[in-house]
């Protein structure tokens, strides 16, 4: 093995990829500013007595772990940032209001979600807590929106569902929890044959609504053919009442899948999914989760979204390029006064250091700095 | 453009019927040809011909929209990324444990033997042999799972059976059902999301020639 090659599934970001996804990072950055998200930077590394709270297995699963030589106690890198988040809403900032938050930072995981998937996902996301009605809902749909826009991803469909409308069924049909993950399992794979056969035994209107809700997806019309065809409890009325507000605040590709349960275990109302032209996935994935900060002996409605940076990257048709400029190695005073020019407007201007003019090439620069009768000016070349 | 991954053999020719009747005819014969996209009727709709077990990874990724794919592989693939909303009915077996004539199986998990286990399916092997607490090294093959314990490689196989001719053949039988095999459509999800249009009108289609076929078959 050549000793600089990288582990599997880590990779390093190279120019100019580099350079796009910080022009995304700082565009994402820029809309959260603007709607009143103020940045947090937690740690890399915490307790996994903190990290893992309230978040299901899986997350445990997906961390890697230390021990701490001070106190000896376990540590974890993080896997996902929100549950830190979560933890200085709840314990840090101990506002009584409404607060804000956005994060951007590296995660680790131990193993990659996909064969293709990075282990060291760039995680960016917003989060707001202690606002428990649909207007913080669409407040998050908006903000994705506008941060979608920003990157300038095409074809943005945003898929919305509700994990009120399954939890409601499941406890009306009396269901045991093994039966429950068995259905949650089944549902979201919208495995109608493995449906039809876990429901065989409960009783007939369970079982058909059940079964209605893996063949509840598809645009806004969805919340409409819900309300015909589940049972009116009063969660399931409550939860398509907030799809019903989402769908008309939501301007450009909208969809409702109600066999979306993502992070049932600690989603507790609307969850969300965009997806994008260039995607084979969703770029961002997000919703409610109120009883998070439960663990931090403090619950606070809240809701958000994170995404990917390297997926908004590849979904993204943001071009960052612009041709350097060469200036030629010398102390000519006017020229020193140009390229400081030219910096200051924003130009990379590059010096071209004696002894290598045969690998200039390498620069890439698509202009150059050169001097016509005492005059310097920028010429494009080739 | 719709991409269905299909793989060439068993599956194929018992999913060209459904596909026929879902309004789709192939402009070339897959077994004449050895060209892996395939164009169709519809000029929206092409064929890639895939190796059966590589059907999940080509949706997963998106490299193509819907596609056939047995249980077997699902299972084994573990159906993440998927959607497998429709049961074709096609490529029907079942999954099962074989031992050679003589082997005592039943003594063997009553004395808590460890087995040696020759499979393809590692991972429903795994999930069948774990939640009856049986202790099992798994031996992984690519074919002729028979011929394992017949040369002493394996006590046990996990394979697929149809008619069990082969079974019988070398002297082995079957002890226990692991599932019942039959293919899946399965879908992108978001394929399902993004081409909803066109997609779910597909979906619809298969749903409706499986019915149709069935009813043929009553």
């Amino acid at each position: 093995m050549r000793k600089w090659l990288l582990p599997e599934h880590v990779e390093d970001i190279l120019p100019p990829e580099a350079s796009r996804i910080e022009a995304l990072r700082a565009r994402v950055l820029a809309v959260f500013r603007s709607y009143g998200y103020e940045l947090v930077i937690p740690p890399m590394l915490e307790f996994i007595d903190s990290l893992f709270t309230g978040t299901g297995q899986d997350l445990d699963l997906r961390t890697f772990k230390l021990i701490d030589q001070v106190s000896g106690r376990t540590m974890g890198v993080r896997a996902d940032m929100t549950p830190q988040v979560a933890r200085v809403d709840a314990h840090l900032l101990n506002r009584v209001g409404v607060t804000r938050l956005c994060y951007c930072a590296s995660v680790l995981h131990t193993r990659p979600r996909t064969m293709t998937a990075t282990r060291e996902p760039l995680q960016i996301g917003a989060e707001i807590y202690g606002h428990a009605g649909v207007e913080s809902d669409i407040e998050i749909q908006r903000l994705l929106r506008a941060t979608l826009a920003a990157a300038q991803l095409h074809g943005v469909r945003l898929d919305v569902g509700h994990v009120g409308v399954f939890r409601a069924l499941v406890h009306s049909a009396g269901v045991g929890r093994e039966l429950e993950l068995d259905l949650l399992e089944v549902l979201q794979h919208k495995d109608q044959p493995g449906l039809a056969h876990l429901v065989a035994n409960l009783d007939a209107d369970s079982a058909h609504a059940l079964q209605a809700l893996a063949e509840l997806y598809g645009g806004a019309e969805v919340i409409e053919a819900a309300a015909r065809r589940l049972p009116q409890l009063p969660e399931i009325t409550a939860a398509l009442e907030v799809l019903r507000r989402l769908a008309r605040d939501s301007e450009g590709g909208f969809g409702v899948d109600l066999a979306d349960l993502r992070g049932y275990d600690y989603h507790s109302g609307v969850v969300f999914a965009a997806y994008a032209h260039g995607l084979p996935g969703a770029v961002a994935l997000g919703g409610r989760y109120d009883e998070v900060g439960s663990a931090f002996g403090r619950a606070r409605p809240a809701t958000g979204f994170s995404i990917d940076l390297r997926d908004l990257a590849q979904a993204s048709s943001l071009v960052t390029q612009r041709h350097a400029i060469l200036a030629p190695y010398g102390d000519d005073e006017a020229l020193a006064q140009m390229v400081a020019e030219l910096r200051a407007r924003g130009e990379v201007v590059i010096e071209d250091l004696p002894g290598h003019a045969d690998t200039v090439q390498e620069l890439g620069c698509g202009r150059a700095l050169i001097c016509r009768s005492g005059k310097w000016q920028v010429e494009v070349v080739r | 453009m719709i991409t269905i991954a299909l793989s060439k053999g068993r599956i194929l020719e018992e999913a060209l019927p459904l596909l026929t009747a879902a309004g789709v005819t192939l402009a070339e014969d897959p077994d004449r040809s050895r060209k892996l996209v395939i164009e169709t009727n519809r000029p929206d709709v092409r064929i890639v011909l895939v190796r059966a077990s590589d059907a999940p990874t080509y949706v997963q990724y998106g490299a193509a929209d819907l596609g056939v794919a047995g249980l077997d592989v699902l299972h084994e693939h573990g159906g993440e990324g998927l959607y497998q909303p429709v049961d074709l009915e096609i490529g029907r077996c079942r999954m099962m444990v074989a031992v050679p004539e003589a082997f005592d199986y039943e003594g063997a998990l009553a004395r808590r033997s460890r087995l040696r286990v020759a499979t393809k399916y590692i991972r429903a092997a795994r999930d069948h042999f774990g939640a009856r607490a049986v202790q099992v090294d798994l031996i992984k093959l690519y074919g002729s799972m028979e011929l394992a314990p017949l040369a002493g490689l394996a006590d046990v196989i996990v394979d697929l059976v149809s008619s069990g001719n082969t079974l019988r053949a070398n002297r082995l039988r079957a002890v226990e059902d692991i599932m019942d095999i039959s293919s899946r459509l399965i879908v992108n999800p978001a394929a399902l999301k993004m081409k909803h249009a066109e997609v779910q009108p597909m979906i619809a289609a298969f749903r409706a020639a499986v019915e149709s076929q069935r009813g043929l078959a009553r």
